[in-house]
């Protein structure tokens, strides 16, 4: 049941993109088309999973017994850049059809503070290796439900040309994605176990 | 001194971080609830900035090109490190308010954007003054926000009240949709203003064009893109 609360909580409650703000960059980046933003949430769940795990272990296997927890940050940093390089070849050489999917969209997110969040709140809540992976997986869930709504939502804008010149293009897609933040606030008033 | 000032000027208003280059859009959108946060984002984020540039403009001859992004992720993730120390010791409120996104700090892409884009070309003081310039630009722009958020979703600025007690604020603002619609409108606001500039330049340009009344084509200089004012 907490592992529930926690998944949904990541995925609604606390969307990490129109709630908590992490990884705004690319959800306004990458959103002009639907497939595009469906490969570019793909690749974040994918390596967001990989990187709860891996983050956990150099947090509590290394960081923690060497008593060096303040350098965390600088450690999550190296260990995100070194996983998606990582994940990037191993893709490359064994599972070519999904490279040609994901393959631009993984260097985007070495720099998507989605995954440093995700670390850096995985660790401040003190949860454990399931947790974390579940909390993972709720938030790039999130992500990739709220940066394929968006990105639905601009492609009809893009056909509406009674649309006043100055908003075209961020402006508008700045609003749509704070229309979009009232109804995940909805979501705040969800009773979960005592969350 | 003149290319002090003239980083200062291309950081605060010609390539402003936030609203000409759009960059470092998760703290500009989550740390401006009020203009006290607004600032001291802007300044722990500068203050990283300078040094980072700093040193990556010292080892710019000694990293090599094909390792450069890595060594420059962990120059700003040290510093980072180091002004997290200093929030949390010398203004334990700010650090609290600011929470997660003093770590956040390490993937803010203008400062890793200044990085690669400047302080790896250049000597080290104009490296500084690059920095300085582009810090400050970055802090203008989230008080600017800040303020706007403060002062419509609590009613005051830096702490002071400046409506009676009958003025309802608007909480929203304060919450993560006001983030966005305002960032949203005031983009708006400035794609006006370039707008309006362009057509004013467009109808200088019309008055030497005009409609020959018996072709009903347009005369004028027959190549350039401007057309007949209607």
């Amino acid at each position: 049941m907490k592992l529930f609360s926690i998944f949904i909580s990541a995925f609604l409650v606390n969307n990490f993109l129109l709630v908590k703000f992490l990884g705004v960059c690319s959800f306004l980046g990458v959103s002009k088309k639907t497939e595009t933003a469906k490969g570019m949430g793909l690749a974040v769940v994918f390596v967001m999973f990989l990187a709860s795990f891996m983050t956990y272990g150099v947090y509590n296997w290394i960081l923690v017994p060497l008593n060096i927890t303040y350098l965390s940050t600088l450690a999550f940093v190296l260990v995100i850049a070194a996983l998606v390089q990582f994940v990037e070849m191993v893709i490359k050489k064994t599972q070519p059809s999904l490279y040609k999917a994901l393959g631009i969209y993984l260097p985007l997110i070495t720099t998507n503070c989605a995954l440093l969040g995700m670390a850096v709140i995985n660790i401040g809540e003190k949860y454990n290796l399931i947790e974390s992976m579940v909390n993972a997986l709720g938030a790039a869930l999130g992500y990739m439900l709220a940066i394929v709504l968006l990105s639905g939502l601009r492609e009809r804008m893009e056909e509406n040309d009674k649309m006043p010149l100055a908003f075209r293009g961020l402006p508008i897609s700045l609003v749509t994605a704070g229309l979009m933040a009232i109804a995940f606030l909805g979501f705040s008033g969800l009773k979960l176990g005592g969350i | 001194m003149s290319i002090f000032s003239e980083r200062l000027k291309n950081g605060i208003v010609t390539e402003n971080p936030i609203f000409v280059q759009v960059l470092a859009m998760c703290p500009t959108l989550a740390v401006t609830t009020s203009v006290e946060n607004g600032i001291g984002m802007g300044l722990a984020s500068t203050a990283v900035l300078i040094g980072s540039n700093l040193f990556i403009s010292l080892l710019r001859k000694a990293i090599p090109d094909k390792v450069r992004i890595p060594a420059y992720i962990t120059i700003i993730a040290a510093f980072v490190t180091l002004i997290q120390f200093l929030l949390e010791g010398f203004v334990p409120s700010l650090y609290a308010s600011l929470g997660i996104f003093i770590p956040l700090i390490v993937v803010n892409c203008v400062i890793l954007g200044r990085a690669e884009a400047y302080a790896s070309k250049n000597k080290i003081f104009p490296s500084i003054f690059d920095a300085i310039g582009m810090g400050l630009g970055f802090t203008v722009a989230l008080a600017i926000l800040g303020a706007i958020r403060e002062l419509l979703g609590a009613g005051s600025i830096l702490g002071f009240k400046l409506f009676g007690s009958s003025f309802e604020p608007a909480i929203i603002m304060i919450l993560a949709p006001g983030a966005f619609i305002t960032l949203g409108i005031l983009m708006a606001l400035l794609n006006q203003k370039s707008i309006n500039k362009t057509n004013k330049v467009n109808d200088k340009i019309a008055h030497f064009h005009e409609i020959d009344p018996e072709t009903g084509e347009c005369t004028g200089c027959g190549s350039c893109a401007h057309s007949c004012k209607k």
